[in-house]
């Protein structure tokens, strides 16, 4: 697979995520996000920059339940849950987010 | 869940140069997502995976030495060091990269994770598991 940002080439694995991590930017999250029927708004990209911060710590793409607590502890519990993050990210909030935000898909899903 | 077994992971070896200690980390990180109890214990040259301030970008490896401070997230709270490896090796706790967690029983206060113990206490810690796999 691969996405096209301003006539440029990204590639990505055959389930959408990008290879090269130094290949994301904003510009390519719009893209991914519209080939997942996502339209991105401020509630997406909050969990989006969110992973992206978290990668950065720690250098793992959290799993779901994870990532559901750390949101809760950021957030809140009105964000930090099950019905939010799913209703974000219908097919996954820590597939679908991780991918969005050019990280590697999270550990522990299969 | 009655069906919980106590998995110990014991790693041996150093962080890089093989790829057993990133796999054990990520076999860590599953064998939690699926909510057992889970340990980790450190000894012979596994104690160099703990250690502070790694730096691979001469040896073109990924650093995975962060994501052990993720571990607590995980639910993961407890890494056994054995104390005779670490001395073995001229290394001390201070060497050890500080790694916490927030206990959810006691107001969300923030624990050390690393326990410093004797070969003799790894022995018991070791015939307390259910399952153990070694790395």
């Amino acid at each position: 697979m691969e996405y096209t940002v301003d006539g440029k080439t990204i590639p990505a694995d055959e389930e959408g995520y990008i290879t090269n991590l130094s290949d994301w930017s904003p510009e390519l999250a719009q893209v991914i996000a519209e080939s997942e029927e996502i339209e991105m708004d401020d509630e997406r990209w909050e969990v989006v920059n969110f992973l992206r911060e978290y990668y950065e710590e720690y250098q793992i793409a959290p799993a779901v339940r994870v990532l559901i607590k750390a949101i809760k502890k950021k957030m809140g519990p009105e964000k930090g849950n099950n019905k939010y993050m799913y209703e974000l990210f219908p097919y996954g909030p820590a597939k679908q987010a991780c991918k969005i935000a050019g990280l590697p898909k999270p550990t522990g899903c299969v | 869940m009655s069906d919980v077994k106590k998995f110990l992971y014991v790693n041996r070896k150093a962080p890089y140069g093989t790829i057993y200690a990133l796999e054990s980390l990520e076999v860590v990180l599953i064998g939690a997502a699926f909510e057992q109890d889970v340990a980790l214990a450190f000894l012979d040259d596994g104690v160099f995976q703990l250690t502070k301030s790694q730096e691979t970008d001469g040896i073109g490896c990924k650093n995975f030495s962060p994501t052990f401070r993720a571990l607590g997230d995980y639910d993961v709270t407890r890494l056994y060091v054995e104390r005779e490896s670490l001395e073995e090796r001229g290394l001390t706790e201070d060497d050890l990269q500080e790694i916490m967690y927030e206990d959810e029983d006691d107001d969300w206060a923030e624990k050390p994770s690393i326990c410093v113990i004797s070969r003799a206490e790894m022995a018991d810690v070791m015939a307390e598991q259910d399952v153990i796999l070694s790395f």
